[in-house]
């Protein structure tokens, strides 16, 4: 993408006046060229008018530089009541002499022309509005109007020269407005007279969806953005969009976002998701991926962090009123202004309108998280979606916001074909399965991948009730992977089983014990009987020892009496 | 004659310049040729006044315009052709008076009505 680089300080800088329509003074640094008339062209509805009129109210309101309306087809009525829906109060700026309206109108039929003439009248009126309010910038709207109302053109390209000129002298910054003609910018080739600066508002149909976009054609002497930016018109009025190149430049956070979800951040070697990282959900209808961003949405919130949803198939009521069922109350955090919900069909705009509208949204509500859910409703031509969806990660990215995505694609992708790989420009990326099994789905989830961190690969059952969500380890086993109903049978078999195994440990152990019992019985018998028959043999012993001396004793006296005797 | 029934001219001209002076010069003989004594005519500078010239949608410089009877005509330039401002400002009934001229139409109209 060929964006506009920051322009170098060049010395003699032309100097600029801000029309504050956000965006286009981006574009062209700094605004229209100061003291000179700028050509705004279009076709018819694209914008001029709006245009011209947000220039001049920012003009006197924030800038403090009076301007002048000449209407050439608008009544003055009537432009105050236009404008009135953006809220601009062009009445009460009147009534302060900031802004003066001055309604030229033309009409062939009124005026007859005899003679020499010229528009000396014109000029005497725009520079007596001038004068009367001092004002510093001027409009024309549609001055080619009196290409209609007088036949002499001659004298017309004469005047409107000479009305150029005028401005320039006055030091005025001037719009004038055009009608896009065929072959030129305007019909009547204004862009012969206005060659300062040139910028064409277009409003075109693909696909029966309409996207206004803007274009600087020229700008003499200085840079300016060249692509075609997208612009929104509604009810905050006027805002250019210039979609930020994808440099892949931005600050990365160490900081990390909990998911609120307890089993989900476990799985997270973080405990949670690095803030400003882009995370897809992605699963089939019905797997429960707005009640994942919701749980993550509610956690944000309550910890105070601002939260903006672009939803593309619920309102934001209708969300807040599922999550309560998981026990969610979202309805607090948008009372709080800490949650807000964009929600839009997605067939309502463009694709560079929605990003561009996002964009508008994201820069004045500044949030910490956004949502888009899904991303998968987008719809175009697969090279304007990638490049769109990779502008809007990278504009959230550059922002240090943390983008939570989902997509039905069950396998990451987007478009019809799914040649384009949304997956690689996420950093997380959490899928959820609802596995068919014995008759009953369960949602499962995993975490496919979260860079920069570990991360547990295992299957999650994930469970929504009515006080939240939560995760279970699903069973994983010899029998595959369980989840639901079967989960918890094969659970009670194996505590069953668990059981069956522990009474049969126990009967073991008793009988065991048992067996050394009778063993301990036997050793005490035998010892006594081993007493037994070591007292016994003492006994038998002593009664040896005692015949053996009395033996010999009466031996003794045998021999004392044979011998006495003798 | 009551005042709505008198033609009220109002010529606006760019200051003193030859144009002006020419087309002042013309719109004078014309009010007082044809139309002497029916005819107010009023001269305003544009520079001098300019807040009117917006209140009556003055865009050209020299313009006539034909503030009664109603509706407004304007004519631009500086009045050479007088036959075609006299026809432009509904006076080129050969000097008959406006009055007149407004009587006369509305005497055919019911007339016209009466035949039908």
């Amino acid at each position: 993408m060929n964006e506009p680089q920051a322009q170098p300080d060049a010395p003699p800088a032309l100097p600029k006046a801000a029309t504050g329509i956000e965006g286009f003074d981006a574009v062209t640094f700094g605004g229209l060229p100061a003291g000179r008339p700028s050509l705004v062209c279009g076709s018819a509805g694209c914008g001029k008018t709006l245009f011209a009129t947000t220039f001049l109210v920012n003009g006197a309101t924030r800038y403090g530089e009076p301007g002048v309306f000449m209407s050439f087809e608008e009544r003055a009525e009537d432009l105050v009541a236009n404008v009135a829906s953006l809220g601009y109060d062009l009445d009460g700026l009147i009534a302060k002499g900031k802004i003066a309206i001055d309604h030229v109108r033309v009409e062939r039929s009124e005026i007859e022309e005899t003679g020499d003439y010229d528009l000396e009248g014109l000029f005497i009126r725009l520079g007596f509005a001038v004068d009367s309010i001092g004002a510093k910038r001027i409009v024309l709207d549609t001055i080619e109007t009196l290409f209609s109302g007088f036949s002499d053109e001659a004298v017309l390209r004469a005047e409107l020269r000479r009305l150029f000129g005028w401005i320039k002298d006055r030091g005025l910054t001037a719009i004038i407005t055009g009608e896009r003609g065929t072959g030129q910018l305007t019909r009547q080739g204004l862009e012969e007279y206005v060659s300062d600066c040139v910028v064409l508002l277009d409003n075109r149909v693909e696909d029966q969806i309409t996207t206004r976009r803007l274009r600087v054609v020229k700008y003499r002497g200085s840079p300016h953005g060249t692509n075609e930016y997208p612009f929104l018109i509604d009810a905050e009025g006027i805002s250019v969009l210039p979609v930020t190149s994808a440099d892949l430049d931005y600050p990365v956070s160490e900081g990390v976002l909990p998911t609120g979800i307890d089993g989900l951040d476990a799985m997270l070697g973080a405990g949670g998701f690095y803030r400003g990282s882009g995370i897809l959900v992605s699963g089939e209808s019905g797997t429960g991926k707005t009640m994942v961003c919701a749980s993550i949405v509610d956690a944000a919130c309550a910890r105070g962090e601002r939260c903006l949803a672009f939803v593309f198939e619920e309102s934001g009521e209708q969300i807040a009123r599922n999550a309560r069922s998981i026990g969610v109350d979202l309805a607090r955090h948008v009372e709080a202004g800490l949650l807000r919900y964009e929600a839009a069909r997605p067939s309502l705009y463009g694709l560079e309108m929605h990003l561009a509208r996002m964009q508008r949204d994201i820069d004045r509500f500044a949030p910490d998280l956004v949502v888009v859910d899904p991303l998968s409703a987008l719809r175009g031509p697969d090279a304007e979606l990638q490049a769109t969806v990779l502008r809007m990660a990278d504009l959230l990215k550059g922002r240090g916001i943390t983008a939570l995505f989902t997509s039905l694609r069950e396998d990451g992708g987007l478009g019809r074909d799914g040649d384009i790989g949304l997956s690689s420009l996420m950093d997380a990326w959490i899928k959820l399965l609802n596995v068919e099994a014995n008759g009953e789905r369960s949602r499962t989830l995993y975490v496919i991948k979260a860079r920069g961190m570990s991360h547990s690969n295992q299957v999650r059952e994930f469970m929504m009730s009515g006080s939240g969500l939560s995760l279970v380890d699903a069973y994983v086993g010899p029998a595959g992977v369980l989840t639901g109903t079967a989960r918890a049978v094969q659970e009670a078999e194996e505590a069953a089983q668990d059981l069956r195994r522990r009474q049969e440990n126990r009967r073991r152990q008793r009988e065991a014990e048992r067996r050394r019992r009778s063993l301990d019985r036997q050793i005490e018998e035998l010892r006594a009987d081993l007493e037994a028959v070591a007292e016994e043999e003492a006994i038998l012993l002593d009664e040896d020892e005692r015949r053996e001396a009395a033996l010999l004793s009466e031996r003794r006296v045998l021999a004392v009496r044979r011998g006495g005797e003798r | 004659m009551n005042a709505p029934d008198r033609i009220r001219l109002r010529l606006y001209v760019a200051g003193p310049s030859p144009r002006s002076a020419r087309t002042i010069d013309h719109v004078r003989r014309l009010c007082e040729g044809a139309l002497a004594e029916a005819c107010d005519l009023e001269i305003v500078d544009l520079y001098q006044q300019p807040g009117l010239a917006a209140e009556d949608g003055v865009v050209a410089a020299p313009t006539l315009l034909r503030l009664s009877p109603l509706p407004v005509r304007r004519v631009a330039g500086d009045l050479t052709d007088a036959r075609r401002v006299l026809a432009t400002l509904g006076l080129d009934a050969g000097g008959a008076s406006p009055p007149q001229a407004a009587q006369q139409q509305q005497q055919q109209g019911t007339g016209g009505g009466d035949v039908a």
